[in-house]
């Protein structure tokens, strides 16, 4: 996995609250078998018609922000299914951090395991950076992991919370199997141990 | 003696391999069940790393999400590319890595969820995990069991372990007793519309009190099913002997001595008097209605005496939301839940595609047509809910109210396959989830129970199933 580098870049404002998997990948994209491409799908039905014609109005079709790398969005982001394929999505796009009140379990974990920070803030804070990223793309906010905080076009700062270990793994780009097997030997013990405790299994 | 624990602390103790001094678990994996549209991306980093199944035994895969559920799908063709070859591709890795396969053709073949059960293997306090949200499904044998990406599903495949933190304890107790029409989909439906879809984000919900011991094994699978629709990776119910009895005996159970071994822990399964949960949510079982969703997040449900509401009922973000959905559903506010038409009905999926299910649709539907104009699909969980079915006489039920009955799969619940809704049309459903495009593009779904499904296919619009059932006692 790429190292996660401080990122610069145009943040697009997507206030809706509940935004699901379905919306940031519909299922007829699931059928592929790999990671890659999947770009130009994200948000498939909210960006274009039937004829596959871009909806001007859709925030990621405006040409402010067709370069976004960061994501303002609403409560209860990623909910839905574990499809892996809605971070696939969005990382082809070019999102490198997506900021919300709240994300759905699974959805914040695939985020992680592919290069991408979501990051929790309280409602007051998301407002202040929804705010800043309305402004368009002359409005560049910087995402500092290393240090943990977010500094607005205006150069306010805003401080956030990420687990040592995920941030850990993503500013090395970490990759999880190596690192668990590592770890063969306590996982042989364990099996060791549960074949006499519960031979069943 | 030591702090009393709940259900989903016991459970996780006796799974941790090892801890990190920041709380991060190495977890091991007891059961892993893989479909086709979430694995080949991890059987190819496999691959390319050059590394095997660490457990192939305790891996079983079924392809369900992807095939066509019409009756000449014996003939071995898909007729659409791209799913023709995840089911080859899921083929190919079963055998190429050896882990347990149901291929389509197998009697035993059908939704992953419905199939791990069946067989028995998924066992009371297990770890189970899966590259698919309803996971959560088989919590209902009190397993903890949740939804992973793919990412985790190749760590898993390598390793039978995942990192995690440990979630929080969330308590959710229906207490007294449900009544007549109201079943385990208008619970799991009524908690999501009292907590939100983000209220059991972070938590393992227990769900516990007299309502769900009164429900059969698969009234719990319903339950905690949807457990992910409320936020919960996932939802635990106490083993008990229902579970038990449902579990003996079947392909994949514990034999014997080991039988006995296993019932002696599984009997200590519980919630120690006295433990600590982070949330307790309490619902009176009397209270609940029949249910049915009227927009695009599970969140949205109403009892079916209701009317559909409007976005100023709403605070926050909630009410953009509403108006979005309104506007999706092609709905007016204060438009009674009973005058909105339906044009398909669908039975079936990982929340509602068992023999129970199937069987209560059934009693509402016998000797009743579908109205004029409504397109009506069965769709049973596995191979052998068909055929238990047809052994009952059910599948006759179906068609002679002008129902299609089908193969198994998830068909038109996430409609990957050809099953799906037409532009502008609206669908009862028995599945789990009403998002946008979900059942089809521009497709529109009302959330419920298989008894309120079976009613809105004979009246031809939402229905309250306790007026057919009232007729049918006077």
């Amino acid at each position: 996995m790429e190292k996660f580098e401080k990122v610069t870049g145009i943040a697009a404002p997507m206030p809706l609250v509940n935004i699901d998997t379905d919306m940031i990948i519909p299922k007829g994209f699931l059928k592929t078998i790999k990671r890659t491409g999947l770009g130009v799908h994200a948000f498939d039905e909210m960006r274009y018609d039937r004829q596959g014609n871009e909806i001007p109005d859709f925030v990621l079709n405006k040409p402010q922000y067709r370069e976004a790398s960061i994501l303002i969005a609403g409560d209860n982001f990623g909910c839905g299914s574990s499809r892996e394929h809605a971070p696939w999505a969005l990382a082809d796009f070019g999102i490198k951090v997506i900021v919300s009140t709240s994300f759905a379990d699974i959805f914040y974990n695939n985020s992680f395991k592919n290069g991408m920070l979501p990051i929790v803030l309280p409602q007051e804070q998301v407002d202040l950076l929804m705010k800043d990223a309305e402004k368009g793309s002359n409005a560049r906010m910087t995402v500092d992991l290393e240090n943990q905080e977010i500094t607005t076009s205006e150069g306010e700062t805003i401080k956030f919370d990420v687990d040592p270990f995920k941030k850990h793994c993503l500013l090395e780009g970490l990759d999880d199997i190596g690192l668990t097997l590592a770890k063969a030997a306590a996982i042989d013990a364990f099996e060791a141990k549960a074949a006499q405790a519960r031979p069943w299994v | 003696m030591s702090a009393p624990k709940t259900l989903y602390d016991k459970i996780w103790d006796a799974h941790v391999v090892s801890e990190d001094e920041d709380g991060t678990c190495l977890l091991y994996i007891d059961r892993h069940l893989v479909h086709e549209v979430t694995s080949p991306q991890a059987f190819e980093g496999l691959r390319m790393a050059g590394r095997k199944v660490h457990a192939p035994e305790k891996t079983i895969a079924v392809p369900d999400h992807n095939v066509p559920t019409t009756t000449d799908r014996a003939s071995g063709v898909i007729e659409n590319e791209e799913s023709r070859i995840q089911v080859e591709a899921l083929d190919k890795n079963a055998k190429e890595f050896g882990v347990n396969y149901y291929p389509v053709n197998d009697v035993r073949q059908g939704i992953v969820h419905i199939v791990g059960p069946e067989q028995g293997w998924t066992l009371p306090g297990m770890t189970v995990v899966c590259g698919d949200s309803h996971t959560a499904t088989h919590g209902a044998f009190g397993a903890l069991a949740h939804g992973i990406g793919t990412s985790e599903v190749e760590h898993v495949l390598a390793t039978q372990t995942l990192i995690q933190k440990k979630s929080k304890n969330m308590k959710v107790e229906i207490t007294g007793h449900l009544r007549p029409g109201v079943t385990a989909k208008d619970i799991t439906l009524s908690v999501i519309g009292a907590t939100g879809t983000g209220g059991g984000t972070g938590h393992v919900i227990e769900y516990c009190g007299e309502a769900i011991r009164d429900l059969s094994m698969e009234g719990r699978m319903t339950v905690c099913n949807m457990a992910i629709e409320g936020g919960a990776r996932a939802g635990l119910i106490a083993p008990d002997e229902k579970t038990f009895e449902y579990v003996k005996g079947r392909a994949h159970a514990p034999k014997g001595a080991q039988w006995e071994a296993a019932l002696n822990w599984w009997k200590t399964l519980y919630t120690d008097e006295g433990a600590h949960f982070d949330k307790v949510v309490t619902i009176k079982g009397e209270d609940i209605e029949p249910v049915v969703t009227w927009g695009t997040s599970p969140e949205d449900v109403l009892p079916i005496s209701g009317v559909v509401p409007a976005p100023e009922d709403f605070t926050g973000g909630k009410v953009e939301a509403a108006k979005r959905s309104l506007d999706y559903m092609g709905l007016k506010p204060g438009t009674k839940l009973t005058d909105i038409k339906i044009d398909v009905v669908f039975i079936g999926s990982c929340t509602n595609g068992r023999i129970e299910d199937l069987r209560a649709a059934a009693e509402v539907l016998k000797g009743r047509k579908m109205a004029p104009g409504v397109r009506g699909m069965v769709v049973p969980g596995s191979g052998l809910v068909r055929a238990q079915a047809e052994e009952e006489g059910l599948d006759k039920i179906f068609l002679d109210a002008g129902f299609e009955w089908r193969m198994a799969g998830c068909s038109m619940c996430l409609a990957m396959n050809p099953d799906q809704l037409a532009e502008g049309e609206r669908c009862a459903s028995t599945s789990n989830r009403n998002f946008e495009g979900r059942q089809g593009y521009k497709g529109r779904t009302h959330l419920m129970s298989p008894q309120m499904a079976a009613a809105a296919a004979v009246t031809g619009h939402l229905t309250d199933v306790r007026e057919m059932m009232e007729l049918e006692d006077a």
